[in-house]
């Protein structure tokens, strides 16, 4: 490879050109290994995993948004929401096949008018999301009663901490697990990735992010394609809500605060662009795990969630003067 | 006149773009108290030439002389402090402010930093007045009509003390009254002393305003006339046209077929008057006209990309519904849009991607999943017909050159299955080199029996290329000219906007 200038690169610049979250996520995974305690404890590495997973699942579907040139603010709201609606069917009785259903189904009717919007009134994303984020968040109280309400469908809470592979300690006391939702994030990331790279839809979403009115000209069905990204964008953060709830047993309309924020700067620190075009599975799970980890490092040093806001929004703004430098170059 | 040192002297300007030379040594003077014409085909180097003396593009080599003083500007503030000023065709006004606020934006009269309106109001008006204007300096300026923000325009370069004002096609969107108001006031300025260049394509309005006229040709100075007095019209036309079209076209006439593509009584905007033409397969129509004459809106319509608001367009017979482009080329008529950066690559993305966009899914697995080995294949074998200059296929298009940018464009339409080949402006902004290439394309894709409309501003360029030559002026087709009779002057004639009715 060479670079724009046509001058060839340094094989250490190109590698840090191609894979430079990658690397910063390795380092940053040696370096507190060896210097948090308790960080590479079994136990420690459980609970960062199931930390990541709400926002590693929503994340895939945004980078879709992103990559599109677009973006999604009303996943922060969905989430409390579709936990509350698959909490309140089941507390009326429905089983779990129609609880789930009802929250995707709200998350993707969410998702439609956020993309009809987007796509054929032309309307600013950031707004349009803001706009139904506000709705979605009034909805969710509206749901709930301004309350949480407990899940006790047996069902849904045994899955929720269905674990394969299952490794047992020494007393018989579980030293390591993988749960469903680590899973469907795993899952997820592949899924998705795969469809990004492999397919029409993950292309043309990719030409459309890098040059809109080429993309149309070219006979991509740009409308479709966007109301498609956000209608999966809003089924995702519904089933990524259902999945919350489950987990902790109730569906809570004040929980993932601001989630939104934490999964656009998860993606867009792995190195997706904000204008759309650039974006890569690899770089949101490398966003994902490196904002996953300082967290979970600092929560392990005992530093005050005050100062981690401080830390989260200066690692931000690092990598996106980083990634702005290595454009430029 | 003549005798005395002119006071704005062109020496040498020379403006290089990436694998363009857009002026290649212009050298001429302005008289103090004349208003010079700058006359020249659409990429002649007229708004470059402006471009350098505002300051916005500084020349790459060459200075202008003004009052005897070498000067090369690099930013509009130090051409603004050396008394000159462009008043472009889209004038740079801010429409939610006033008329006083416009006139003196970045010198306000002040009273320690508050901006005093009295002040402003009153030397507004009688800025104003010294044009022979009664606006209210109050006014919003969106509240005006063309022609006086025209009028705000000027008086803001006098405020700035402006001795040298280069107009920019002024009259082009202006009412016949509008116009004559107009040039009462560049004959004022002049009689003030002013250096006043004009550009235009309207013949009649330099025999009506200017005193002198230079021609340009391809970024090249034609002829200076000092004196208008033994020029006619018919010079001018030979001037801008000129040169040779000599057979660097390599072109030979081919059979043509059957109608590729009928086109009847199409409309929309851009267009004003019903469009109708026909194209056999194999046949090549050049689409001349100036800019704005409504070349690119007609190839927009016909590619589905904007709304028609009538007519009908068949495609080797059959009738094709154009909601969008992708109805167009489903039917086999595709595009290639003027404006490359814009509208056809996508910059961020490699050689492969873009090359592939439109063609892939005919050649998907399972509903969708891309098919890497034909995606590799195509890409390859159009590089590699096409003689597209890049290292890799993985190559981001962004960092090929024009030319090569318009062969991948090409290739991704030649992957689909072609029957009707729309391009607009087809080789701007390209090397020769890359040129001929294209058009040695364009001439293998035609005796393949592909039906072809070539928009082009470059007059040679149409008339090399094309079997039968479609004229636009305004909106409208004004003639359909064979390749035999479709001389330069004749092309020309029909394409240079009607003369306006004005009394002056």
């Amino acid at each position: 490879m060479s670079s724009p200038s046509g001058k060839p690169t340094h094989p250490f610049i190109a590698l840090l050109d191609r894979a430079g979250m990658q690397l910063i996520l390795g380092v940053l995974i040696i370096v507190c290994w060896f210097t948090v305690q308790n960080f590479g404890s079994p136990e420690n590495i459980m609970n960062l995993l199931l930390q990541v997973t709400t926002v590693g699942i929503v994340a895939t579907t945004m980078l879709f948004c992103l990559a599109s040139g677009n973006f999604d603010l009303s996943v922060g709201t969905l989430i409390p929401a579709g936990g509350v609606l698959c909490a309140l069917v089941l507390r009326h009785g429905g089983n779990l096949v129609l609880a789930t259903t009802t929250a995707l189904a709200f998350g993707a009717v969410v998702g439609l008018l956020n993309g009809v919007v987007v796509a054929r009134f032309k309307i600013n994303a950031l707004i349009t999301t803001l706009s139904t984020m506000m709705m979605v968040k009034g909805l969710a109280f509206v749901f709930a009663d301004g309350k949480s309400i407990g899940i006790d469908n047996d069902t849904l809470l045994h899955l929720a901490n269905w674990a394969y592979p299952v490794i047992h300690n020494r007393s018989g006391g579980i030293l390591f697990q993988i749960t469903l939702p680590v899973w469907v994030c795993l899952g997820l990331f592949a899924f998705f990735g795969f469809v990004l790279q492999r397919t029409t839809f993950g292309r043309n979403t990719l030409a459309i992010g890098g040059n809109e009115e080429a993309a149309r000209l070219a006979g991509v069905n740009v409308n479709f394609v966007k109301i498609t990204i956000f209608t999966i964008q809003g089924v995702v953060a519904a089933l990524a809500g259902v999945l919350l709830a489950a987990r902790l047993g109730i569906g809570d309309p004040k929980t993932a605060q601001g989630s939104e924020l934490s999964i656009i700067s998860a993606c867009v620190l792995g190195g997706v662009s904000l204008s759309g075009g650039i974006g890569r599975m690899s770089y949101v799970i490398a966003g994902v795990f490196i904002m996953g980890i300082v967290e979970n490092a600092m929560n392990l040093l005992n530093i005050d969630s005050f100062y981690q806001y401080v830390v989260r929004g200066a690692i931000l703004l690092g990598a996106v003067m980083l990634d702005q430098l290595k454009q430029r170059r | 006149m003549g005798s005395a040192a002119p006071y704005l002297q062109f020496e040498q300007v020379t403006k290089v773009y990436p694998g363009v030379t857009a002026l290649g040594g212009v050298s001429f003077g302005v008289n103090a108290g004349s208003i010079h014409a700058l006359m020249g085909e659409n990429g002649a180097g007229k708004s470059t030439l402006l471009k350098a003396l505002s300051g916005s593009h500084a020349p790459t080599t060459g200075q202008f002389l003004i009052d005897g003083k070498a000067q090369v500007f690099n930013s509009t503030a130090e051409a603004m402090a050396a008394g000159v000023a462009v008043i472009y065709q889209e004038l740079h006004l801010i429409p939610e402010m006033t008329v006083a606020e416009n006139i003196y934006l970045g010198h306000l009269p002040t009273n320690r930093g508050i901006v005093n309106r009295k002040a402003l109001r009153e030397q507004t008006a009688a800025q104003l007045r010294r044009l022979g204007e009664s606006v209210d300096p109050d006014m919003k300026l969106a509240h005006l009509p063309i022609g006086q923000r025209q009028m705000v325009e000027i008086a803001k370069a006098l405020t700035r003390g402006a001795k040298v004002i280069a107009f920019d096609e002024p009259t082009s969107s202006l009412s016949a009254r509008e116009i004559d108001k107009l040039f009462n006031v560049i004959r004022e300025l002049r009689a003030q002393g002013c250096v006043i260049l004009y550009v235009t394509h309207r013949m009649e309005e330099i025999f009506k305003l200017c005193d002198a006229c230079t021609v340009l040709r391809d970024g090249r100075h034609v002829r200076t006339h000092e004196t208008l007095a033994k020029v006619t019209p018919g010079l001018l036309v030979q001037d801008m046209v000129g040169r040779d079209i000599a057979d660097v076209f390599g072109y030979s006439s081919r059979p043509h077929g059957a109608v590729a593509l009928e086109v009847t009584g199409v409309e929309g905007r851009g267009v004003t008057e019903p469009v109708s033409l026909e194209v056999a397969q194999g046949e090549i129509l050049g689409l001349f006209g100036l800019v704005g004459a409504g070349r690119t809106e007609l190839l927009k319509l016909l590619f589905g990309a904007e709304p028609m608001t009538a007519g009908g367009v068949k495609v080797h017979g059959e009738t094709v519904t154009l909601r969008s482009p992708r109805d167009a080329i489903a039917a086999g008529l595709v595009y290639c849009t003027e404006d490359r950066k814009k509208e056809g690559i996508v910059p961020i993305l490699s050689v492969m991607e873009n090359c592939n966009l439109s063609a892939r899914k005919a050649h998907v697995r399972f509903g969708g999943i891309i098919n890497e080995r034909w995606e590799n294949a195509n890409a390859r074998k159009q590089i590699e017909s096409l003689n597209v200059k890049t290292p890799t296929p993985q190559q981001l298009i962004k960092h090929l050159s024009g030319g090569n940018q318009q062969k991948v464009i090409l290739g991704r339409w030649l992957s689909t299955k072609i029957r009707v080949l729309l391009l607009d402006e087809p080789t701007r902004g390209i090397d020769i080199g890359a040129k001929s290439e294209i058009y040695q394309i364009i001439f293998r894709l035609a005796r393949e029996g592909t039906g072809i409309i070539v928009v082009s501003s470059d007059l040679p360029e149409v008339l090399g290329l094309a079997d039968r030559i479609a004229v636009m002026r305004e909106g409208a087709i004004s003639a359909v000219l064979n390749r035999a009779e479709a001389t330069p002057e004749r092309v020309l004639a029909q394409a240079l906007p009607l003369e306006k009715n004005s009394a002056a």
